[in-house]
């Protein structure tokens, strides 16, 4: 029988590592929701993202790199949306654009920083707190509260401003929104800007905690994938809670059975969902 | 054109010195195609980029010493992406579309037993560097170039525990915790078995998929079983990632062992120190005493620098390429000709000396069984040193 302290720390670590998948699949969220895009070219720019931080970090703070690389993808993210805008490309296609643009980039990190493992050296990575027996790291932490904040912020913008208003009814019926004085292109090039802004911070937290490899772009998708189908399409707050239910169950199959069966979970949650609520997609 | 007598003197200089060359120095001719695929793209690239370096130097070297059997060496290589289908079917076109004289080894157990299948259809002989399933090898002229036994699962084991018993505090209680990636996992299921024949206990069995991303929960349950020593069926980057999750959790093992790490990613962690692994050289005497190996391993360096490959120095996966050129000269060499039958022949036959020691081919499927070259190596002070068998070791290195 497994003791609370193995179970505690179990559930712990399945939080993060379920913000860490709520955070990349919050921007994938926004995009296909709202945009009607399916970006998978969103993990590619999380891992250059990764991999800016970890260039510039010899010279700046982790979190400083965010004022360079951030604004960067908010760019990157409107040059893709006039690109799939202006060839009209459909939401299937967007797959398989987008899955293009995830090799070329994959392809460009490879050229860049090889394909061998690099590992960013820093000062955040060695600080971490006793809570009665179990640990918390500060990566962990930190990648725990900027999912929190981004998701928290997305769902109130959405919620409560006039902006989000604006989009959400432009997600409805861009037409009538329009006719309602909605400017849609101009919202459709913010959305996804901010949701390539929000994987430049999912970079960040990839580099403050993981090792980092070209060819780890992949192996993200399944496990965020299913998260943002849970979690709901369009849906900030959704990822995050699939994420984290996701997590825990994987680290908790982790610590009470072998290993190996923590793979199956999410996509087991995923199917069990598709059965049981199936008008949620 | 003007030639005037200072440029018609150092025309004729020039020829001169290379009409003075000894005649084995000037590859002529037609030259001796060979053909191989690696995964310079996909999940094997990082390790890829190695064997595609040390190949190059091979090549050169040969080139310089006058080729093979007196004709320039060409090395036709393709990109098999890490997927096994593709290398089966480059395989295909090096033989029958390039007409590749010879073929060379392409990297990891899936992708040589696709090339495998080819070789066996087009009679082509087939050296390997790194097919971790040596039962599966059931061609007759397939050939290792890695050093490995016959049943690994048997000696690697062995070896491992050897090292650990000259630990300070030799281990009693062991935690198993593999990776399903085959070739470790089918090493680690053998040190069950090994364990409990040298009355060691296993505490702890986990087995997780290749390419976990959360190592949070083993790494608890590590830390709650309390092991002597810890057993990393690990490969690639997997142990960076198990010893990060153990210090997020003020844990580290007594001490480990990791089956094939990245070597560069542990020399700077500190929970690291201390990780015994398997080799079969590193870049320090005794396996540098002869002046052309430590030629290598300096070109080497410089190389892997300006390919932009984090650790420099030659290890394992180097060495099995290096020794795969080693056996391949040998082998025409011995036999005056391209001939893959003649080729299969004189091996099963014969022993070539590589740069880690004396490959033979004459037990079970071209395989030598419970014996092997492997060596034991430890990170100690930021720096990979082999510790045993002691013949192998660095001048005053031991078990710490």
């Amino acid at each position: 029988m497994p003791s609370a302290t193995l179970l505690g720390q179990s559930v712990l670590s399945g939080i993060f590592i379920g913000s860490l998948y709520g955070l990349l699949g919050l921007g994938l969220s926004l995009s296909w929701g709202m945009l009607r895009q399916v970006n998978l070219a969103h993990f590619a720019l999380a891992f250059l993202g990764g991999y800016l931080t970890f260039q510039l970090s010899g010279r700046l703070d982790p979190f400083v790199t965010l004022a360079v690389v951030a604004p960067l993808f908010f760019l990157a993210g409107m040059g893709l949306h006039w690109f799939l805008t202006r060839f009209s490309v459909s939401l299937l296609n967007t797959l398989l654009v987008t899955f293009g643009l995830t090799s070329i980039i994959e392809a460009g990190i490879q050229w860049y920083w090889t394909a061998d493992f690099h590992r960013m050296e820093n000062a955040y990575a060695a600080v971490r707190w006793k809570v009665g027996p179990l640990f918390v790291s500060l990566p962990d932490l930190l990648t725990l509260g900027f999912a929190l904040v981004l998701s928290l912020g997305a769902w109130a913008v959405l919620r409560f401003t006039d902006l989000g208003k604006a989009i959400r009814a432009t997600t409805e019926d861009a037409p009538i929104a329009a006719a309602f004085g909605v400017n849609e292109k101009l919202l459709g090039y913010l959305v996804s800007g901010l949701a390539a802004a929000v994987a430049a911070v999912a970079g960040l937290c990839l580099a403050l905690n993981h090792t980092l490899a070209p060819v780890q772009i992949y192996a993200w998708m399944g496990v965020v994938f299913a998260a943002v189908m849970m979690g709901g399409l369009g849906r900030p707050i959704g990822p995050l809670v699939a994420g984290i239910v996701i997590g825990v169950s994987e680290a908790l199959t982790m610590a009470v059975t072998n290993p190996t069966w923590a793979p199956l979970v999410s996509f087991s949650l995923l199917i069990a969902l598709l059965l049981f609520r199936p008008a949620r997609f | 054109m003007r030639i005037d007598r200072r440029r018609a003197l150092a025309a004729g200089g020039a020829i001169l010195s290379t009409l003075a060359l000894p005649p084995t120095l000037r590859a002529q001719g037609k030259p001796i195609r060979i053909g191989s695929t690696l995964p310079l793209t996909g999940p094997l690239a990082s390790l890829a980029i190695i064997h595609k370096v040390t190949a190059e130097i091979c090549v050169e070297n040969l080139n310089k010493r006058g080729g093979l059997l007196g004709r320039p060496v060409e090395w036709v290589l393709r990109d098999d992406q890490s997927k096994p289908e593709l290398t089966r079917t480059l395989y295909e076109q090096l033989i029958t579309s390039d007409k590749v004289d010879l073929i060379q080894s392409p990297y990891a157990t899936a992708s040589i037993l696709a090339a495998m299948g080819v070789a066996q259809r087009y009679n082509k002989v087939l050296l390997h560097t790194s097919f971790g399933i040596p039962k599966l090898a059931k061609y007759d002229m397939q050939f290792q170039t890695a050093g490995s036994p016959f049943d690994p699962e048997n000696v690697w084991p062995n070896h491992i525990f050897d090292a650990a018993a000259k630990l300070p505090k030799p281990p009693k209680t062991i935690a198993i915790v593999t990776s399903k990636f085959p070739s470790v996992h089918a090493i680690s299921v053998g040190a069950r078995e090994v364990l409990k024949k040298r009355g060691l206990t296993e505490v702890l069995h986990l087995e997780y998929e290749f390419g976990n991303r959360d190592y949070g929960a083993i790494a608890s349950r590590v830390k709650e079983a309390n092991p002597d020593f810890l057993w990393g069926g690990t490969n690639g980057v997997d142990p960076v990632l198990m010893l990060e999750a153990m210090k997020k959790i003020d844990y580290r093992p007594p001490a480990q062992v990791h089956l094939f790490p990245a070597p560069g990613p542990m020399l700077k962690m500190p929970e690291a120190q201390g990780s015994l692994a398997l080799t079969t050289f590193e870049s320090h005497p005794p396996f540098t005493d002869d002046p052309a190996i430590a030629q290598f391993v300096k070109t080497y360096a410089e190389r892997a620098q300006q390919a932009g490959i984090p650790y420099t120095s030659v290890d394992l996966q180097s060495a099995i390429m290096y020794a795969a050129w080693q056996v391949l000269e040998a082998a025409v060499t011995a036999t005056r000709g391209t001939d893959d039958k003649a080729i299969g022949a004189w091996l099963k036959k014969n022993e070539v000396k590589t740069l880690f020691g004396t490959l033979r081919w004459n037990g079970p499927q071209n395989y030598v069984e419970g014996a092997d070259l492997y060596k034991i190596k430890q990170l100690q002070q930021g720096k990979w040193v082999v510790v045993h068998p002691t013949q192998w070791a660095a001048p005053g290195a031991k078990v710490v």
